[in-house]
This record gives structure tokens, sequence and C-alpha cells, in this order.
């Protein structure tokens, strides 16, 4: 059969197909309703696969390039129609935290404890430093911020001088920097991990050598109060967007039996699930910092005893939830 | 008579091959058209960031941190949440004509926006996506980090194509015989026609003179005859 004559029997039906794909196109991105459905969806994979029939044919037979392309391209709406990933329900993300994502972080033990002493160990060697010698702190702080950050946790500030749209300030300057950071850090994984090991080790001297400073200085209530709440949340979330990023540094590294794009492509679909709690704890910390941390009203004890607990909560979460199989 | 067919594509064709058995073609779309895209969805959201910020201050600093949840959103999900949801195309790709699928051609999921989304972080240094634009050019899918760690491509969405039609004329079988390319050639030489103006028609056709020993209008007609003759329309 020629060109013409084949494309006289079926340009009917391609016609008919293509105002169907036009209809579920819409109805992706609008949600309208059908337009007069010329082809039931059941119908769909079957006209879709004697389409394709239809363009091998074309193919074989070498009909015109402008034929061809349209079969292509009807072809491959359709294919991205048929071949969609499921439309999950959001209760994925609850079953995710559950249970898959401290699974993961238990199966990377490895890369947990090594980002743990990439970030702890500087951490307290810069705090120790520092607290005995505290003009250390100027090595990495200019004096004016220093003197900020000893007004701030000055005990003679007025209690509560933050109100709740202080407050609220404080949670978005939070979730901008602090999950920001966590996003750099994983993204800053591909480069052969370079990029993670240096967040870690810049971020556990900066908080370290903030801690030693102002605990030498006698701060110590003002400080440790504030740091308390959210402190379990947000340096784990720290280390674990290390972990994410070290996945990736890793898969380019030592790729294994694959290449080091497919090893790569692999490690991502585990790390932005990590990525995923990383974001849940870094939240939940943004929100008790700029919340609970700051109110100065709430006693010492109540604040050490609710830090301590959110230790334990943390610790416990990972060790243990997601060990019986749903 | 021999007509020498490149075997070497000049074009971006990636190649797919479907559970149906038969190979899909994408048309990927390179650096530029992904920097304009790029362009136009900075403007839409830093517009609205700073029309935002102007509204929000004017709420004190509760607005202002409600401008930086904005702000952060903005900066890593509005990416992600239009190529989920807005069938794999930003305000920008949507106006360049672009869409972000999987590599092997499926509409972008969750995780794979997430993960190209995010390594932009990346690909965006040293400045101004330096490390994308090299890996970009480093694969014939101009694949930039996030890409290849996410296992898509950014292709061109055309726009349905209409049938072309071959100009009205008598058909005439070919005197000597040709290969499928060659007709296919021809074909494509009458389809194409009416796009292109008189003198190149003109032009091409006297390329084949020494077959049809014909030149000019009346050579472009002649192979017009034949290209309907081999499509197979009625003489």
């Amino acid at each position: 059969m020629r060109q013409r004559p084949f494309e006289d029997r079926y340009t009917a039906g391609w016609q008919a197909f293509a105002a169907r794909l036009d209809d579920l196109e819409r109805q992706t991105t609008s949600k309208n309703a059908l337009v007069a459905p010329l082809l039931s969806v059941a119908a769909l994979p079957a006209a879709y696969r004697q389409l394709c029939q239809q363009l091998a044919i074309a193919r074989s037979r070498r009909y015109s390039d402008s034929l061809l392309t349209r079969l292509n391209q009807l072809a491959l709406r359709a294919y991205q129609q048929i071949y969609r990933a499921p439309q999950r329900r959001w209760s994925v993300v609850l079953e995710f935290l559950t249970g898959d994502f401290p699974r993961r972080v238990r199966a990377d033990a490895k890369l947990f404890w090594l980002c743990t002493v990439l970030f702890y160990l500087p951490l307290l060697s810069m705090g120790w430093a520092v607290y005995q010698a505290p003009e250390l702190i100027y090595s990495l702080l200019s004096p004016e911020s220093v003197a900020d950050l000893e007004a701030m946790y000055a005990p003679e500030r007025i209690a509560n001088d933050r109100n709740a749209s202080t407050d609220l300030a404080m949670f978005g300057y939070y979730i901008h920097n602090n999950v920001g950071l966590g996003f750099r850090t994983f993204a800053g994984g591909v480069l052969l991990g370079i990029g993670v090991a240096f967040m870690l080790l810049l971020n556990g001297m900066f908080i370290g050598a903030v801690s030693g400073y102002l605990t030498a200085r006698g701060l110590i209530e003002t400080f440790y109060t504030f740091i308390a709440g959210h402190g379990a949340f947000e340096l784990t979330g720290i280390v674990l967007a290390g972990v994410a990023g070290l996945k990736l540094g890793w898969a380019v590294a030592a790729p294994g039996p694959w290449s080091r794009v497919e090893s790569l492509r692999q490690a991502a679909v585990g790390g932005v699930r990590l990525i995923l709690g990383v974001v849940t704890l870094l939240v939940l910390a943004a929100f008790i910092e700029a919340f609970w941390s700051s109110n100065r009203a709430i006693p010492a004890e109540i604040k050490y005893t609710v830090g301590a607990l959110g230790w334990l909560v943390i610790i416990l979460y990972l060790t243990l939830a997601g060990r019986r199989a749903s | 008579m021999t007509l020498s067919v490149s075997p070497l594509p000049l074009d971006t064709l990636c190649h797919i091959e479907i559970p149906e058995g038969i190979e899909l073609s994408l048309r990927v779309a390179g650096p530029v058209a992904r920097v304009l895209a790029w362009s136009v969805d900075s403007l839409i959201r830093y517009g609205a960031l700073w029309g935002l910020f102007i509204v929000l201050a004017m709420l004190g600093a509760g607005g202002l941190g409600l401008w930086l949840i904005i702000l952060f959103l903005a900066e890593w999900l509005y990416p992600v949440l239009f190529e989920v949801y807005a069938s794999g195309a930003t305000p920008g790709k949507r106006t360049l004509g672009l869409k972000v699928v999987h590599v092997n051609g499926t509409p972008v999921d969750w995780p794979a926006a997430l993960i190209r989304n995010l390594l932009r972080a990346v690909d965006f240094l040293p400045l101004l996506y330096g490390c994308g634009l090299v890996a970009m050019v480093c694969n014939r899918r101009f694949q930039r980090l996030g890409d290849l760690a996410a296992g898509t491509v950014v292709i061109y969405r055309d726009p349905p194509a209409a049938a072309p039609k071959l100009p009205p004329g008598p058909a005439l079988p070919p005197p000597f015989p040709l290969y499928a390319a060659e007709q296919q050639l021809l074909i494509d030489f009458a389809e194409r026609s009416a796009t292109l103006h008189p003198e190149r028609q003109a032009e091409l056709a006297d390329l084949l003179a020494c077959q049809t020993s014909l030149y000019g209008v009346v050579g472009v007609e002649r192979l017009c005859a034949y290209a309907r003759w081999l499509a197979g329309e009625e003489t």
C-alpha cells in the first residue's frame, strides 16, 4: 500500500485518537469535564497499540517524514498518558515517616556515623578550644557579630521582648535558612562529597565556637535554655542531610559495577527520600526554635527536660521505628 | 540514480524504546531554549516575590516571616510543583514549548522532579549554571547534573502538526527505478515545497536535472508529479 491510501484509511481514527488525547491532557492540567469522549478510556490502550503498529508499518515502508513525525507525536502523547506514575495518596508521607525513613537511616548507618564524626568532632573540639581561649572566636566571627551574639543572650534582656509576629518572622527565617542549608548540603554531595564535608565541618566549627564562647562568658542559662528545645531535631537534621549528600558523593566516587551516571541515579532515589525526612526534622526544629525556645517565660528546668526528651524521642525513633514489617 | 542520504542525523533526536516494541523519538532541548525558559521563570518568580514583599512588609515582622517562607517555597519548590502537576512544564518552559520527562519518555514523578530541582544548587555553581552548562554539553541529551541524577530530559512539546498537502496536479510514474529512501526524499520534497519559495524549489529540482532533463519550474512540476504517483495518488 502506498502512502496516500494508507493515510486515507486511517486518518479518521488518528483524528479521533488525537481529540481524546486533547481531553486527557486538558484534564491533567485543569480538570475540565470531558468534552464528548470519542473513545472510552478502556478502548485507549487498544487504539494506542494499533497506532504503534501503524507507525511501525509506516516506518518500514518509508513513508514521508511528515507522516512519520505526526504518528510519532501522537504515539508519544498516548505513551505519556498510559505509562504515567500512579497517583500517590498523601498518606504515603505518613507511612514514609513512620517506617521507611528510619529504616533508610539505619541502612546507611556507616554514613550516618561518618557524618556524625564530621559534624560533632569539629563542634566539640572547637567548643572546648574556644572555652579555654575565648579570643579564638575572632578567627571565625567578626567583633561586631560577637557583640551581637553577646547582646542576644544577655540575661538582662527583657524577658519576652519578642511577640507573636517576631516569632513568625524568625520561623520564616529559620525555614528559609536551615531547610535551604539542608538542601544545599544534599546537592553539594554530587561533587564527590566534598561539598558535604565542607558544610558539616564548617557548621560544626561555627556552632562549637559559639557555644564555647558563650559558655566561657558565663551566659550559660540564656544560651542553653534557648538551644535545648530544638537542638535534637536540628543537629540530627543537619547530620542526616550530610548522609543524603554523601550517598550521592559515594555513588559518583565508587560506582561499583554501574556507570557513574547510573550509580548516581540510583543513589539519588534513596537520597531524596532521606531529604524528605530531613525537611520534616528541620521544619519541626524551626517551629520549636521560633515559638518555644525563644519564650523566656518558661522555667529553665522545663526547657532542659523538654530538650532531653527531644533527644530521647529522636534516638528511639531512629533506632526503633519501622522495625515491625507493615 | 544515487542520492546520498546522510546516515548521521544532524538533529537532536533521542530515541526511546517503548514496550510496544517500537522506537519513539524525543526532540531534546538545548541550552539556549532552557536558559530562556529559566529567565522567564525568574522574571515571574522574582516579580511576584517583589510585589508580595511590598504588600507583606506593611504587615510588619510577621509579614516578613511569611514572605521568607514564600521565598523558600519559590526558590526550591516552584519548579517541582509545576513539573509534577502541570504536565512537566513551569510557566517558563510552557512559554518556550518545553517539558520535562523521564529519559524513558514518561511524565516526571515527585522524586525525579525533587532531585533535578534540588541539584540546581550544584548546577548553578560557580555562577549562573556553570556546572550545569558544562554537564549539558558533555552528553548527547543535554542533561545537567540534576537531570543526570534524576534520569530526566527536557524535550520540546511540539504543537500538533497539520498533514501537509501535496501540490495538486497530475501523477506520473518515475521512468527510473528508485530506492525506498529516494522515493521518500521525493515525497518529502513535494510536501515541503509549499513552504519554500519558487526559486529555492527550482534550485533543489535542478539538482536532479541530470535525471529529468528539465530545469526550473517545469522540473519542479515533474518531480511533484513523480511524488504524487509515489505517494499513491491516482493518475
